[in-house]
């Protein structure tokens, strides 16, 4: 709930300049500053598909309770090359302030003060970070702390450089401004878990069990099986595969051999994924994918933001056959919904989907805390020794689901194939006593996988004339939105779905409501769904088609250009 | 002691009765039984088309997957349980064609699985269509012309990507045939046997045209020898060399040092990670004044 606190302060610094600058660096030892200190910070990055050149931004946003939501705004611009502030200058508040190395603006030598007090060009970076925080208004001990963790693995030297750039940034600024030098911040004594839903992601996949992930590398897809080759420790197979049809069959050659397995890309990817989707639903073979969404068609966008994708996951796959679809809106949920995706695949024998977008993957939320669920439920594979000795694998029996043996487990043989088969996994073209009992068997898993989806979020919608409703990454910005709108006076409330399929039955007042659904796609995915499935009167969509999040002041200015 | 008859199933085969599929079937069997092995011990991955029916024939663990990709998914499978002895057994169209790639990582990978290409040069279960190995100039029920590309010579290039186990057998001869899948699946790393498997239906030849042409490799065949393995590969037009081409000892093989940290157990006989462990990964994000 303290996403509701009335937040009194709210500053936000866009850190922008060209890939390779380091904006990234910046950005984390700034928001880190501002943690050390007490204060909760949400931290996004918007940035081109290349190397070097071109405009980028990390865009840290300060509050005093948790707002883990993005702003198209700043009230500090930190701009590393003239271009990156022209770009830029846009995004500037009427009354905000620019930090460059040079032009208009609080004017800091980045590159001379970092040769002159740390030795190399490359301090330029931590002299924009002394800059930053002493034009925040933090004391420069707290930024030294973190300039020490963060570099302490290179070295004394590598630290003493840093902080004395920094040093030398800070002071800089607090002379230009002079005596428009800020009070220093209050410290605080918050303590925030920072970190995004794609850390967390690995972190419970392997809580779940899983002991595999082969992956083709794709933008914003890549974080996932890259923390667990990172990570040793955490247990799980990596392989690259060679594309993205290899690595869905390769999970689910480990998931039938009895590894709790998992996948992941992005819409082209998954795009080459689909015919082992279809396989996963009638091998009835365990699988989950994480679907991180970026802008389409074909490669779009590919290191920006989109929620294009959701017809796409319920959809995708030849013939009929069930799956789930989860949609995390932050870190946490991120865990809760891995350990689910987990169990439900495992114990349907259904493929399980992960949809993320770049905005999820790539944003640092503050929350209060992390944890994984206290109960993670154990593996669904069968106790062989309860299993006959001519073992059948799609046996059925009074639940539906037929016990799941891996290939070999406890001495049975195990047949499985892709062609409609028989109980025991053959090959079969018995059209009347076989092959509609086949069809009707796989189907009916998924009013069992229905009844383990939770309803939606709903947020004041008691009163509300209008209910804005959204889902996935979408959640922080959509509350915003209805917090500013009551707090105008208006009578708005949000409804938000983070479990998106089967979609829950649900029922909906009718009378005197306006819904609208805020998504990241213009043809309006989630309405559609809502209206085709369940009959819901959607009065129509707030789309965002731009590659970048929806933010609260976009939702507001979209719904009220739209009302009126 | 293993018996032919735990190897027995009673499912229909579809195959067109006489098809060399069958001296395939039966030296499979033949070398799973040389080797000891059981059934349950035992698993066959195939992708679509008549080779790839073969794993229903007898009585083994079975992964029937998609058209092509029965490579990922024997090489997964291993990973994920290197008790079982795996082995990819499907046609040309399938291996070579549709899952060509698959099989050029595999070179590069070296999992410790089998793969068995029944290669009869034409797509017979889509009735006559030419395939990656089906010669140039042939015609086929598609290419009415003749076959207007080159043929592939994926023995040659196994060689070239350093598959240490590369043999080439005729289905015609069964007891040679088991001989050499025996070898092949006792290999340690990837072993990749190509068979001669005429299709007495739509091939070009028939059963007695390759008979003619197969020829043991000469006895002084060195097959550490490179450059004369993939020569004797290459050799498909006037005479068929049949034998091990190329072998070497076995070098490191697909996720060995994943094995050496978590052993050699079968992945869902695992513990659950540490739950404190992964406690402890988020309690470190948390950032304290």
């Amino acid at each position: 709930m303290s996403e509701r606190q009335a937040t009194q302060m709210d500053k936000s610094i866009f850190v922008a300049g060209a890939a390779g600058e380091g904006i990234q660096t910046i950005g984390d030892v700034v928001s880190r500053t501002f943690l050390h200190h007490g204060y909760p910070v949400f931290a996004s990055q918007e940035f081109e598909s290349r190397i070097r050149g071109g405009n980028s931004s990390v865009r840290v946003r300060i509050t005093d309770a948790p707002r883990n939501a993005p702003v198209a705004a700043a009230d500090i611009l930190l701009a590393l090359n003239p271009e990156a502030q022209a770009h830029y200058a846009d995004t500037l508040h009427p009354e905000g302030l620019v930090i460059a190395g040079e032009g208009a603006g609080l004017v800091i030598p980045f590159v001379d003060l970092a040769v002159e007090h740390g030795g190399a060009k490359i301090y330029a970076n931590a002299v924009a970070a002394g800059a930053l925080c002493a034009v925040a208004g933090l004391p420069f001990a707290t930024l030294q702390k973190v300039l020490e963790n963060a570099f302490s693995e290179r070295g004394e030297e590598v630290v003493e450089a840093n902080v004395a750039a920094a040093r030398a940034g800070f002071d800089q600024a607090l002379d230009e401004l002079g005596d428009r030098r800020p009070k220093e911040l209050p410290k605080r004594d918050g303590a925030y878990a920072f970190a995004s839903a794609h850390e967390t992601i690995p972190i419970a996949a392997a809580a779940s069990g899983c002991r595999f992930i082969s992956a083709y590398p794709m933008s914003p897809s890549t974080g996932i099986i890259t923390a667990f080759a990172r990570s040793p420790d955490l247990g799980v197979f990596t392989e690259q595969a060679e594309d993205e049809i290899a690595a869905i069959n390769m999970a689910l050659g480990a998931s039938a051999a009895g590894a709790r397995a998992m996948t992941a890309t992005s819409g082209g990817g998954f795009a080459l994924m689909v015919e082992g989707l279809s396989l996963a639903g009638m091998i009835e073979t365990p699988i989950v994918i994480v679907l991180a969404q970026r802008p389409g068609p074909a490669t779009g966008l590919p290191t920006r933001t989109a929620q294009e994708d959701l017809l796409f996951a319920v959809r995708a796959g030849h013939g009929e056959f069930p799956r789930a679809i989860l949609a995390p809106s932050d870190p946490q949920e991120a865990i809760d919904l891995t350990v689910k995706a987990f169990d439900l695949a495992d114990r349907f024998q259904i493929p399980a989907i992960l949809l993320t977008d770049q905005f999820l993957a790539d944003s640092s939320f503050s929350l209060d805390g992390l944890a994984l669920p206290a109960e993670i439920p154990e593996d669904h594979l069968a106790d062989p020794a309860r299993q006959p000795k001519e073992y059948a694998r799609y046996a059925s029996n009074s639940s539906g689901i037929s016990p799941r043996l891996a290939f070999g487990q406890g001495g049975r043989v195990v047949c499985i194939d892709s062609d409609e088969h028989t109980p025991e996994g053959h090959i079969t073209e018995d059209l009347q006593s076989i092959r509609p009992a086949a069809v009707e068997k796989r189907l009916e898993k998924l009013r069992h996988v229905r009844a383990e989806i939770s309803p939606p979020r709903v947020d004041r919608i008691e009163d509300a004339e209008t209910i804005l409703i959204g889902w996935g990454s979408t959640r922080g910005a959509i509350t915003e939105a209805v917090d500013r709108l009551r707090s105008d006076g208006r009578k708005v409330g949000s409804i938000h779905f983070s479990e998106l399929w089967p979609l829950p039955d649900l029922s909906f007042e009718t009378e005197s409501v306006a819904y609208w659904t805020v998504e990241g796609n213009t043809t309006g995915q989630l309405a559609g769904l809502l209206r085709g499935e369940l009959g819901w009167p959607i009065v129509g969509t707030i789309g965002r088609s731009d590659g970048l999040p929806i933010d609260a002041s976009f939702a507001i200015r979209e719904l009220m250009g739209r009302i009126s | 002691m293993t018996d032919l008859k735990e190897y027995a199933v009673s499912i229909e085969n579809q195959w067109c009765p006489g098809c060399p599929n069958f001296g395939i079937l039966t030296a499979m069997k033949r070398a799973l039984v040389d080797q000891g092995l059981k059934p349950h011990e035992v698993c066959l991955v195939s992708g679509i088309g008549q080779a790839a029916k073969l794993p229903h024939y007898l009585k083994a663990n079975v992964f029937n997957g998609l058209h092509g990709r029965a490579i990922p998914a024997a090489t997964a499978i291993h990973v994920a349980n290197p008790d079982l002895k795996t082995i990819v057994t499907s046609g040309d169209g399938d291996l070579y064609g549709e899952g060509g790639n698959h099989l050029l990582h595999a070179f590069r990978r070296n999992p410790d699985i089998t793969v068995i290409v029944h290669d009869n040069r034409v797509y017979a279960l889509t009735k006559g269509q030419a395939s990656p190995t089906t010669r140039r100039g042939e015609k086929t029920r598609l290419q009415f012309e003749g076959v207007q590309v080159n043929p592939a010579q994926m023995l040659a290039t196994a060689i070239v990507h350093g598959c240490a186990f590369v043999a080439r057998g005729f289905a015609g001869d069964v007891d040679g045939l088991s001989r050499i899948l025996g070898r092949a699946i006792a290999h340690r790393g990837l072993s990749l046997v190509s068979v001669i498997q005429p299709c007495i239906t739509w091939g070009n030849h028939p059963v007695a045209w390759y008979r003619d042409r197969v020829e043991p490799i000469p006895e002084d065949h060195d097959p550490t020898d490179r450059r004369r393995a993939i020569d004797l590969a290459l050799e498909e037009e006037a005479r068929f060399p049949v034998g091990i081409l190329y072998e070497l000892p076995s070098g490191p093989t697909f996720a060995e040092s994943y094995r050496k940290r978590v052993g050699d157990a079968p992945l869902y006989e695992l513990p659950r990670i540490d739950r404190a462990t992964l406690d402890h990964r988020l309690t470190r994000m948390i950032v304290r004044p």
